[in-house]
């Protein structure tokens, strides 16, 4: 490849036009992204909630089999196909109008990635020790309420690098947004290539920003990491002395 | 029934699918009092502890504490649960919390939820009030501010680790603590909770002999101060020193019930002789 093919590609790009363009498109590309793993890690907790529920009454049972079909079915089917389906066929039918297919393309997200967050999930809960919960509930304190305050904050330091692969997965899925008439960063990417008649530089470029994002998804969820292991380790302890000792 | 008597079990069976772990269990605990069950493994002795706070479900039977039968599935167990502390084996702290967190959250949580009832309540009296004659107002119930409830409860767990000797530990995790130290902090979010009854299911069995000693004495100053205790363990030197009552739990019955000096000079059950001639 050839100089001039990149200088035609950074010329393009830098036009106020396509500047907006792919900026806009990687704006798409990450809201998508993180606005779905938002909805998919609320919805996939819900979803892993009820499968270990302890408490298996009629209710909790069909909400289990329930649970149980939406994940077989959003892990049944690839991405593409949900978002066709959702765009082309489930909105038609229910005759709404002017749907921003931007917001299909999250509630698809977000619910594909709630099947995949609740098998996570669920591990995740099942990895704390049975002995919490049994403390928590001898203290009289409800199932609920112990859940909360000690089993799924503990669960979710577990879990903290499975569901960044989830997120990062996520972010790489957008180009299949291209399907639903989304201008992600892939699209933008590559109708700017259509523009100069050459695929080759926008393709090559398009690989180094996602790993980009990528890198700094990793790097954030380091961070997180880090942060959440305090309880594991003595040096986190002297932060807090601070924080109580005012009271 | 003696008035003194705080934990009545009346004929508690307990099965796992077809195993049936306890047959039929009668016992009375008043209060005060410190009772030892021993037995040999998988005789059902921790599987009876743990039906008494129903962290396991009794299959039949009663278990009356202050007069309320807990066995009963209506009953909101976990109001009761409140009243009785129990400590585990395997210590159980909450790891995400750190040591004051362990033992102000229980007490917190149900206090400030109390308030948040009382303030409700407040709300609709206002609203009753507003159709009252001058007279007939109905007062507003007196709502303590949770600053008030943080700070009582946070000096109260700072009184009880002092108790123990380790209110240098309040603000670490968990995960420092050696075994021992575990166990007492165990102890003291039980004791932050002003129980009527302890049950501790093998509270020894996980430590390190060296750490068996700091957490047996705290039990005996317990027992001293009269706090009513049923433990399940392995201790035969605690149940004798200690108990005023010693059990011999085996085959998912009592094969044995007497004051230690007896139990253990001058046992009759075979089963139990056998026992104790093994363990002693």
């Amino acid at each position: 490849m050839s100089i001039e093919q990149w200088e035609v590609f950074f010329k393009t790009l830098s036009t106020p036009f396509y500047k907006e363009f792919v900026l806009r498109g990687l704006f798409i590309t990450l809201k998508i992204a993180v606005l779905g793993f938002i909805l998919g890690v609320f919805l996939g907790t819900i979803l892993a909630l009820i499968q270990v529920a302890y408490n298996k009454n009629v209710i909790v049972k069909i909400l289990d089999k329930v649970c149980k079909a939406y994940v077989a079915l959003f892990r049944g089917t690839p991405m593409v196909v949900q978002l066709l389906l959702a765009y082309y066929v489930l909105l038609p039918l229910m005759s709404i109008g002017n749907v921003n297919s931007e917001t299909v393309g999250i509630i698809v997200f977000g619910m594909n990635s709630a099947a995949y967050v609740s098998e996570i999930m669920r591990g995740g809960i099942n990895s704390v020790d049975s002995g919490q919960l049994e403390a928590g509930r001898a203290l009289g304190l409800g199932y609920t309420i112990t859940m909360i305050k000690i089993v799924i904050p503990q669960a979710f330091k577990n879990i903290l690098p499975t569901l960044g692969n989830e997120l990062i997965t996520l972010v790489k899925e957008t180009s299949v947004l291209s399907f639903i008439v989304v201008s992600d960063l892939y699209t933008s990417l590559k109708t700017l290539g259509k523009e100069i008649y050459n695929l080759k530089p926008p393709y090559i470029f398009m690989a180094v920003i996602y790993i980009i994002i990528v890198l700094i998804i990793t790097l954030i969820i380091r961070a997180v990491e880090k942060a959440l292991a305090k309880s594991d380790k003595k040096s986190g302890a002297t932060a807090k002395i601070k924080a109580v000792k005012k009271v | 029934m003696n008035n003194n008597v705080i934990l009545s079990v009346k004929n508690l069976t307990k099965s796992f699918g077809n195993v049936q772990v306890l047959k039929g269990i009668d016992l009375d605990v008043s209060k005060g009092e410190v009772i030892a069950i021993i037995g040999p493994s998988g005789c059902g002795k921790s599987t009876f502890l743990r039906c008494l706070n129903c962290m396991e479900d009794p299959t039949s039977g009663s278990i009356f504490f202050d007069d309320v039968d807990i066995a009963d599935v209506k009953v909101d167990i976990n109001v009761h649960r409140r009243h009785i502390g129990m400590i585990f084996q395997q210590f159980n702290l909450f790891n995400n919390k750190t040591v004051l967190e362990n033992i102000t959250l229980a007490p917190l949580y149900i206090k400030t939820k109390e308030e948040r009832k009382k303030k409700l309540t407040n709300f609709f009296i206002r609203v009753t009030n507003l159709f009252k004659s001058k007279g007939s107002k109905k007062e507003l119930l007196n709502v303590i501010p949770k600053k008030k409830i943080v700070a009582e409860e946070t000096q109260k767990a700072m009184d009880l680790l002092k108790k123990v000797g380790l209110e240098d530990k309040a603000n670490v995790y968990p995960s420092t603590l050696s075994g021992g130290q575990k166990q007492r902090i165990a102890i003291v979010r039980a004791l932050a909770m002003d129980p009527q009854v302890m049950l501790f299911d093998e509270p020894t069995s996980a430590l390190d002999p060296e750490m068996v000693g700091e957490v047996l004495d705290l039990m005996k100053n317990l027992a001293d101060d009269g706090m009513t205790m049923v433990v399940v363990t392995h201790e035969m030197g605690f149940a004798r020193e200690v108990a005023s009552r010693v059990l011999f739990i085996d085959e998912g019955v009592i094969k044995e019930e007497n004051a230690p000096k007896e139990f253990f000079g001058n046992p009759k059950n075979e089963r139990l002789k056998e026992f104790l001639s093994k363990v002693l």
